[in-house]
């Protein structure tokens, strides 16, 4: 039975990775799949509206999925799709997280509203044991909007105040109000605030264009004029400039033979109608859009939405293609599917050293190949889609050190075969996948570089090569926890494995030093390239080049036989703190050439990190008759 | 004796001692990063790794506390060559160690001389102007100017550390004596009208007497500059020709007679002139579309050479600085609504000796690695 277990149990895990792409996780109206995939220009990049609202949503509310009042759940497309064009509902969507007390206080709440009351029992057990909310920690639009001003007061007063520096109320009432204008950005992206019929609107300015511009032309040069319809036109342009400020969503693409990067937003394309005589078409399409998607006509929405792509597909067939398979990409989410075939490696490796051993550790095996070929699919889309070298940012670099430390276990696993290189792929795969969704939260992870990172020769070469050096420093230290936690609590650890783990943690050690030396050394001579000096004592400098002197530390306390096979293992350890201080730690400071910023919650995770493994370093200094593995 | 000397000789060539230096180096960087929220990173520089003793103040006392880096970084070099020479082994099996060994002591050689002679200067130039000095972003002079013939200047300039030392300074090409009376590193000008309660000014001559010098905390912050402010008083043959107050902040210099000549003083970033000059001819700060994300600055530059040979253009930009007559300028900022770009005008005669020496570095690593993996690979084949 045991025989076929790794085949049957990869194909179901292949089988649930593919599902993401063909199965939407809530049915959707048609034409909406069509509507998401149409190209804007946001945060200087062309992206799917479908990525705008994924990111959107993880921005305000930390997850991607919306629940109306009515427990209804709905897709980020279709929540971008009211936002745009039925706010009144969009209103009503609980979207807006406020965790700080004394900022839901600020916002009219007490705990009485705030605390959910749960009809049937089994729902109130659930409560109680942490599997269903006890707490509200979303609010509607329409619940905050009453308070807009104390909130607009409050953050005036903590913004001129540093980042680092801020209070718990000060960072959440700057992160509420950031979250307010980017939803109201979003909300007058396309039409204008309040308005009805915005359609008929449009219709009703093309009729009266010609007479109305006359009669403009008319007023200002003093002549006789029908004084109704100059002031309606001149109204209809006042709306348009306000529009025109309020948003940054360039959704609208240029005329044929201007600058096909220089897209509008709306408001702007229709402060263009007097000139040009005509409504532009892509506005219109959008109100078109609008106007069946209130009406709940789908029929007529998916015409519309087909209209507009074809085209979009004819003067701007590479935008439309990037926009597609951006698309399909956000919905395999190939990082998230990872993420669990590494959990199943790491599961399946420790059951084969208790039972089934080959079975178990074949299925492990192919787990980790298969997450590991899906990460790199994704992977080489990020680099397609942002022709960009793989580490780009901090949510790039979790990514990478993941993929690159499991690329080496997979090697480890091929040579020694112990399930030991599949349990530290698993370990390690996980929590930088995790680590990683996290950081997604930020926004946008494709975003534009900064113009002093702005050069793909060496962001492919030093970030790439100091993030291999970063994983495989992490990897070290990861084989000396299974070390020490196999000696200490399993009968597991023999003699030939705890030899193994050595020889495979001073291979790595070695490779590391390697790594992360000639990565630190690159990073000095862009710096020297590009801000004239080789080294600036800069803190994430610093902290590449301790990563790179404890490593050599680590070879050279074994060579001088100043540390066995247990001193290694304590050292690789605190090589796991090291590199977490250089990953994370140096940007907390909040100082230097490469702070690229980072939030609170962090701090208290590396904490947590770093007195997990001086623990783990104390209970390897254990005397050894209280190792398990090593009890006569 | 000779048992000692062999003891000092077992320590100096052990591994132990490689390991212990490593250890405290981390231990100094470590505390240095941390250190930086502090004191800025050049006071940082200054105070653990450009040093012998690292101190701490523990109640009015400087208390040395810890190794700074040259005692640590020179240990580091003697503990290495020692090793290599006591355990000199030729053969294949050690040349990547070797190679790497010999990489780092250039390493480390060349990052001594370049913190010894690396300068770092400044470069402002408006659109359109033409500059022959860049300017110090740290360190102010005092400059007396004899600016009689109107063609050129003829400039003496006291550093500000003699001002802060309080020396008497007399010097053949000026006809008086330059007396500090007082000297703040960091301080505010402001006119005395708006500070009521100021004490009575030191100053007798020029715009000293209508203003106000306040002295202020030094800063350490990355984006704030000391602003320094300084008493002078200017004594004749016969006697005092009055007290100035001078500093960066006031602007233009300030003018008086005497001895039939003109003269100016101003207390300015402290210059260095070459012998070509400068022009800057557009500055261009690109954006990503529709955000204020950057995405380029550059500064395009025409180089008017010393020998009045043919000028050429040059674009400075991100990533790509301009090498010319041993200085390196590159783009750093931009002021003045993107018409006045900021370029750091970099000195360091050794910057060849890291390219080297990582280079160096990195193939002995890759040859030792590689010797590692080819006996293990035998080992597991056997």
């Amino acid at each position: 039975m045991t025989r076929r277990m790794p085949l049957y149990v990869v194909a179901i895990a292949a089988l649930c990775a593919l599902s993401g792409i063909f199965v939407p996780p809530v049915a959707e109206q048609p034409g909406v799949e069509a509507f998401s995939r149409i190209p804007v220009l946001s945060e200087g990049r062309f992206k799917p509206l479908n990525s705008l609202a994924r990111s959107s949503l993880l921005e305000i509310q930390g997850r991607q999925m919306v629940m109306t009042q009515e427990r209804v759940e709905l897709s980020p497309n279709q929540w971008l799709l009211d936002v745009f064009f039925a706010p009144e509902k969009a209103d009503g969507y609980s979207v807006f997280v406020v965790d700080d007390p004394d900022l839901q206080a600020l916002i009219g709440q007490t705990e009485d509203t705030i605390s959910i009351h749960y009809s049937k029992k089994s729902e109130q057990v659930m409560a109680l044991v942490g599997f269903l909310p006890s707490r509200r920690r979303r609010f509607s639009f329409n619940e905050i909007a009453p308070h807009i001003q104390d909130i607009v007061a409050q953050e005036k007063l903590a913004e001129p105040v540093d980042a680092q520096n801020r209070s718990r109320f000060q960072s959440s009432v700057v992160q509420l109000y950031g979250n307010l204008s980017h939803y109201l950005r979003l909300r007058r992206a396309v039409m204008p605030d309040g308005s009805k019929d915005f359609l008929g609107e449009l219709l009703r300015l093309q009729e009266n264009l010609v007479d109305g511009v006359a009669a403009v032309r008319a007023k200002e040069e003093g002549k006789p004029h029908d004084e109704a319809k100059a002031a309606a036109m001149l109204e209809e342009g006042q709306k348009f400039v306000t529009m025109s400020e309020s948003t940054d969503l360039l959704a609208i693409p240029p005329d044929e033979g201007d600058d096909p990067n220089a897209w509008h937003n709306s408001g702007h394309a229709l402060l263009e109608t007097f000139s040009k005589g005509e409504v532009n078409p892509a506005v219109l399409a959008y109100a078109g859009m609008g106007y069946a998607w209130q009406g709940g006509d789908s029929e007529r929405f998916q015409h519309i939405v087909g209209l507009y792509q074809a085209s979009l597909e004819k003067h701007f067939p590479k935008q439309v293609e990037k926009a597609r398979i951006e698309t399909i990409f956000n919905a395999a989410q190939p990082f998230y599917a990872g993420m669990w075939m590494y959990l199943g490696a790491f599961l399946f490796s420790a059951l084969s050293w208790i039972k089934w051993p080959e079975a178990s550790r074949r299925t492990a095996f192919g787990l980790v190949a298969l997450g590991w070929t899906i990460a790199t699919l994704g992977i080489a889309t990020r680099m397609w889609l942002e022709g960009r070298p793989p580490v780009t940012n901090l949510y790039s670099s979790a990514i990478f050190i993941g993929w690159g430390s499991v690329a080496l276990c997979l090697i480890l696993e091929a040579v020694y075969k112990n399930a030991i290189g599949t349990a530290a792929a698993g370990m390690i795969g996980f929590a930088t996948l995790i680590i990683a969704q996290h950081l997604a939260l930020a926004g946008d992870t494709l975003e534009m570089m900064r113009a002093v990172l702005d050069s793909n020769f060496w962001l492919g070469t030093h970030v790439v090569v100091v993030t291999i050096g970063y994983a495989s420093t992490f990897l070290a230290g990861v084989l000396a926890v299974i070390y020490i936690l196999r000696g200490i609590f399993t009968k597991t650890l023999d003699k030939a494995t705890a030899d193994a783990l050595a020889r495979m943690v001073y291979g790595i050690v070695c490779f590391a030093t390697l790594f992360s030396f000639v990565g630190t050394t690159l990073g000095g001579i862009w710096a020297d390239q590009s801000w004239g000096r080789f080294w600036g004592w800069d803190p994430k400098e610093n902290g590449a080049l301790i990563i790179v002197v404890w490593n050599a530390l680590i070879l050279h306390a074994r060579w001088g036989g100043l540390v066995r096979q247990r001193g290694l293992m304590c050292l690789a350890v605190f090589g796991n703190i090291v590199t977490s201080w250089s990953w994370f730690g140096t940007n907390m400071l909040g100082i230097g050439l490469h702070s690229y910023g980072f939030t609170d919650a962090a701090f208290w995770w590396l904490s947590a990190f770093v007195l997990s493994q001086i623990a783990l370093i104390a209970l390897a200094n254990l005397p050894l008759d209280r190792w398990r593995s090593f009890k006569a | 004796m000779n048992e000692t000397f062999k003891q000092a000789k077992a320590i100096l060539v052990s591994l132990k001692l490689t390991v212990v230096l490593l250890a405290l180096s981390i231990i100094l960087i470590f505390w240095a990063t941390l250190d930086q929220v502090n004191l800025g990173v050049w006071a940082v520089q200054h105070k653990f790794f450009h040093s012998f003793i690292v101190t701490a103040k523990v109640g009015s006392l400087q208390v040395p506390v810890f190794p700074g880096g040259y005692a640590i970084g020179g240990l580091l070099l003697a503990n290495l060559i020692a090793g290599h020479l006591y355990r000199f082994r030729l053969g294949w099996r050690k040349a990547g160690i070797w190679i790497t060994h010999l990489g780092l002591i250039l390493l480390l050689v060349g990052e001594l001389i370049s913190g010894l002679l690396q300068k770092d200067f400044q470069m402002r130039i408006d659109e359109g102007e033409t500059k022959n000095y860049a300017e110090s972003s740290r360190q102010n002079e005092f400059a007396i100017i004899n600016a009689t013939d109107p063609a050129t200047d003829e400039v003496t300039a006291i550093p500000e550390s003699i001002l802060s030392k309080g020396t008497v300074v007399q010097n053949p090409s000026l006809p008086f004596r330059v007396v500090p009376k007082a000297y703040y590193p960091n301080a505010s000008v402001q006119m005395r009208s708006q500070v009521p309660n100021a004490p009575p000014s030191l100053a007798t001559s020029g715009m000293g007497t209508m203003l106000a010098v306040t002295p202020v905390e030094v800063t350490y912050k990355e984006d704030e500059r000391n602003v320094p402010a300084a008493f002078v008083e200017l004594v004749g043959p016969d006697g005092s020709l009055g007290t100035w107050v001078v500093s960066p902040l006031l602007g233009n210099p300030q003018t008086f007679d005497f001895a039939g000549r003109t003269w100016k003083l101003a207390m300015r970033p402290k210059r260095i002139y070459q012998p070509y000059s400068l022009k800057l001819i557009k500055f261009s700060h690109d954006l990503y579309p529709g955000t204020d994300i950057p995405k380029n600055f550059s500064s395009r530059i025409q180089i008017n050479p010393a020998d009045g040979g043919p000028s050429r253009e040059v674009l400075i930009y991100m990533n790509n600085p301009l090498r010319y007559a041993g200085l390196t300028y590159y783009q750093q900022s931009f002021d003045n609504n993107d018409h006045t770009t900021i370029l750091e005008v970099v000195r360091n005669p050794s910057w060849l000796a890291p390219y080297i020496a990582c280079g160096a570095i990195t193939l002995g690593l890759v040859i030792q690695f590689l010797i590692h993996l080819v006996g293990f690979a035998r080992r597991r084949a056997a």
